[in-house]
Formats: C-alpha cells, sequence, structure tokens
C-alpha cells in the first residue's frame, strides 16, 4: 500500500468525524425531552418514551439507515446519504443517552431531592440547578464510552454511500485488490480516533467526581 | 405506506429464512466468541509476557475497531493470504472475534470484581489453578457477568445485519432484495425492522429483570 493509498482512506476521516459528533450532539439534546417524558407522572406519556426507546434500540442501526435512506429517502422524499445518516445514527443516540441520563439521574442521592424541596425549591428548579450539574457530571464517563461506540456505528453509514473511513476503505480494497491491508489500516485508524476521547474521559471523569454529593 | 395484508403474506417466507440466519450467525458467533472470550480474559491477566500481549493486540482490536471492518477485513482482506471463507463462515468468525473481545473484558472485570479473599482461601485449602478457577472464581463472576453478556447477546444479534456487506442472504439483505425487486423498500424494511423488534425488545426487557435479580451477586 503506498502513501497515496493512505491518503484516500485519510479523506474518510472528516466525515466520520462529522458523522460522530453531530449524531452524538443530536443525541444528547434529544434525549433530554425524550427522559423527561420517560420518567413523566403522565402514564400514557411515560408508556410512549418508553417503547419508543424500546423500539428504536431494538432495530439494528443499519436497517434504521436503510429504512430511512431507502424506504424514506426513495419513495417519499428525497434525502441525502449524509443526511440519513445523521437522522438515523442521532435517533439512535438520542434513545442511549436518554438510558445514559436516566442511570446518572438513579445515581444522586435522594436527600439531594429531599433538601431541595425543603429549601422550597420547585420541580424544575430542583433539576435545572442542584440534580442535572451533579448528573451531567456522573453520566460523563457512560457518555464517553457511547461516543466511542457510536464513532465506531458511524461505520455503517458506508452501506448508503457517506464516504466515510468504512467507504473509502472498501473502494480502495475493490480498487488494488489488497483488501488485508486497507482493511487493517482503516480498523486502526478507528482505533486511534477512540484513544484521545478515552484519555480525556478518564482524566475529566476523576475531577468532575470530586463535586457530586455523595 | 404500511405493508399491504397481501404483501406481507408474500414476503413473509423470505424474510423469516432471513431470520433464521441472522440467528444460526447471532448463535454460532456467541457459542465460539463467549468461550474464547473466557480464554482471552485469562491470557490478559496471566503472567505469562507473550500470552499476555496476543490476549491484549487481540482484544484491543476486536473492540477497537468496528464490525463492520473485522467483518470486511476476513471476508475481503483474508483471501489474499490464501484463506478464502465463505460468507457464513466469514460472517462468524469475524462476530466471534468482537464477541471474544466484549466479553473478555466483561467476565475480565467480573473476575477483578470478587474479593481478594476468595483466591487466598481456595489457595490455603491447596486447590490447584485449575480448581480454584473452576469451583470458587468463576460460578460467582459468571453470576456477576451474566446480565452484560446477555445485553451482548442481543447487540450480537442486531450485529448480524452487518453480514448484509458480505452478501449473506440474512435478514436485512432479504428484505433489501425484495425492496429493490418490487420498489416497496419502506413496507419491507418496516417489516424486517418488525422481526428485529419482535426478537430484540422482549430480549432486552428480560435482560432488564435478569439485571435486577442478579443485582444483589454483583452488591456484594
Amino acid at each position: 500500500m503506498s502513501q497515496a493509498d493512505i491518503f484516500v482512506i485519510l479523506r474518510g476521516l472528516p466525515w466520520t468525524v462529522a458523522l460522530t459528533l453531530g449524531a452524538f450532539l443530536i443525541g444528547s439534546i434529544v434525549a433530554v425531552p425524550l427522559l423527561a417524558a420517560r420518567e413523566s407522572q403522565f402514564l400514557p406519556l411515560r408508556l410512549f418514551a418508553m417503547s419508543l426507546i424500546q423500539v428504536v434500540r431494538g432495530i439494528p442501526p443499519l436497517l434504521w439507515l436503510f429504512i430511512i435512506f431507502f424506504g424514506l429517502g426513495m419513495s417519499y422524499f428525497p434525502i441525502s446519504p449524509f443526511v440519513a445518516a445523521l437522522t438515523g445514527l442521532g435517533l439512535i443516540a438520542a434513545a442511549n443517552m436518554a438510558e445514559i441520563y436516566r442511570g446518572a439521574l438513579k445515581s444522586i442521592h435522594h436527600g439531594q431531592w429531599e433538601a431541595a424541596n425543603a429549601l422550597d425549591l420547585g420541580r424544575l428548579s430542583t433539576v435545572a440547578f442542584i440534580i442535572a450539574p451533579q448528573a451531567l457530571r456522573v453520566a460523563l464517563p457512560s457518555a464517553a464510552s457511547y461516543l466511542i461506540g457510536l464513532m465506531k456505528e458511524t461505520a455503517v453509514a458506508s452501506t448508503i454511500g457517506v464516504a466515510e473511513l468504512a467507504f473509502q476503505g472498501n473502494r480502495l480494497s475493490q480498487l488494488t485488490f489488497q483488501g488485508l491491508e486497507v482493511f487493517a489500516v482503516v480498523g486502526l485508524l478507528y482505533v486511534v480516533l477512540s484513544l484521545p476521547v478515552a484519555w480525556l474521559s478518564r482524566s475529566a471523569d476523576a475531577y468532575l467526581r470530586s463535586k457530586v454529593a455523595a | 405506506m404500511l405493508p399491504a395484508y397481501e404483501e406481507l403474506v408474500a414476503w413473509l417466507p423470505e424474510l423469516l429464512a432471513g431470520l433464521t440466519i441472522s440467528l444460526q450467525v447471532a448463535a454460532l458467533s456467541l457459542l465460539f466468541g463467549m468461550p474464547l472470550g473466557l480464554l482471552l480474559a485469562l491470557g490478559v491477566i496471566a503472567r505469562s509476557r507473550i500470552l499476555k500481549t496476543v490476549s491484549l493486540v487481540l482484544v484491543e482490536i476486536g473492540r477497537g475497531a468496528p464490525a463492520l471492518v473485522l467483518l470486511q477485513f476476513i471476508y475481503f482482506g483474508l483471501p489474499a493470504t490464501g484463506l478464502t471463507l465463505g460468507s457464513f463462515t466469514a460472517a462468524v468468525v469475524a462476530l466471534a472475534w468482537n464477541t471474544g473481545a466484549y466479553t473478555s473484558e466483561i467476565i475480565r472485570a467480573s473476575l477483578q470484581s470478587i474479593p481478594r479473599g476468595q483466591r487466598d482461601a481456595a489457595e490455603a485449602i491447596g486447590l490447584t489453578g485449575v480448581d480454584e478457577l473452576r469451583y470458587v472464581l468463576l460460578p460467582q463472576a459468571l453470576r456477576v457477568a451474566l446480565p452484560p453478556l446477555l445485553g451482548f447477546s442481543i447487540l450480537i444479534f442486531q450485529g448480524t445485519s452487518l453480514c448484509f456487506t458480505i452478501a449473506l442472504p440474512e435478514l436485512v439483505s432479504r428484505a433489501y432484495e425484495i425492496g429493490s425487486g418490487t420498489f416497496r423498500y419502506f413496507p419491507v424494511l418496516l417489516a424486517a425492522g418488525c422481526l428485529y423488534a419482535a426478537v430484540s425488545v422482549p430480549a432486552a426487557i428480560l435482560v432488564g429483570h435478569v439485571e435486577k435479580r442478579a443485582g444483589r451477586y454483583a452488591e456484594r
């Protein structure tokens, strides 16, 4: 494999990064109202959010992208591969992030709610000023490992033609018949990409954890 | 937008045949992958340098690279070394590797969660290394590891959808083929999605229950 080949693969890097960060951002934001619905006092809303999360997680990412790109895109409204991938992965990220937030919420000591109640803070203020700042800190390590998982998940976008790392690798292996080296380099690139996230999360975790009430 | 009843009846045999292949690949991958995971877990905590390095490399690549890339590496890459695998075998090998890498971390964490005193006690009554593992450590560790292992099994079942890219006639491939033949992509893909959900969602609920019940073992 020549140096030029490696540059061809690297051309996929911006797409992988954009897809990962975009889907993660969408997921982290959409997960908040989703979690609010999941924890709502109103039973129908709670059931709706619960089943939505289960169904989104129950269907493989590849099939979600197909449903959006081929199912909706080809028959109802045209959609670009990148937008389809972003929508599908964003949806999946939202369901998974909602579960991560929920786990973090559960880990906050009950006394925090009681103390806020004793100070006569409203439910919204309690969540916004007392619970959420601590829960986010607890959620960080799981969110970081999910971010790494999501990055690897973006490889499925190659199947609908987003020109990211796996797509470039696939095309190059068909051109050069050197699948062994090409896929080894692509696999290694994903490993290398996950290293800074893992490192950042580990060093941030210890610092943030010290600011959560036991 | 929804599939008509006649369409569903026409598609269902084909889709169910695909689901059967998906389930077979998932079952075989787990069957080979989980023992591999145990071996890799023992390899990573072994004293021998070589064993440790080999296990670590296998685990880090198996977890670090996307399953899709592993699959294509084995199916499109390995033939260059003279080893050509059919798509079914390649799928099982790749997903078993993936399973081995992930489950080794789960099993290792559960082995390390057992209090040190258990090992000391096993040594004190003169158990050999294998007996210590077989009668003292593993029975306790596997209880802790069971919920995450089951959870991972669902992910591997979903991961079989990646075999679409190596032309294995599993569920997604069949649905896509029907779609391109009839141009009824949305209904048929939706039907395939329902079949996946029909397996994954009850399984996920079951795992949730197991998790709650196993909680008392994990807390010790």
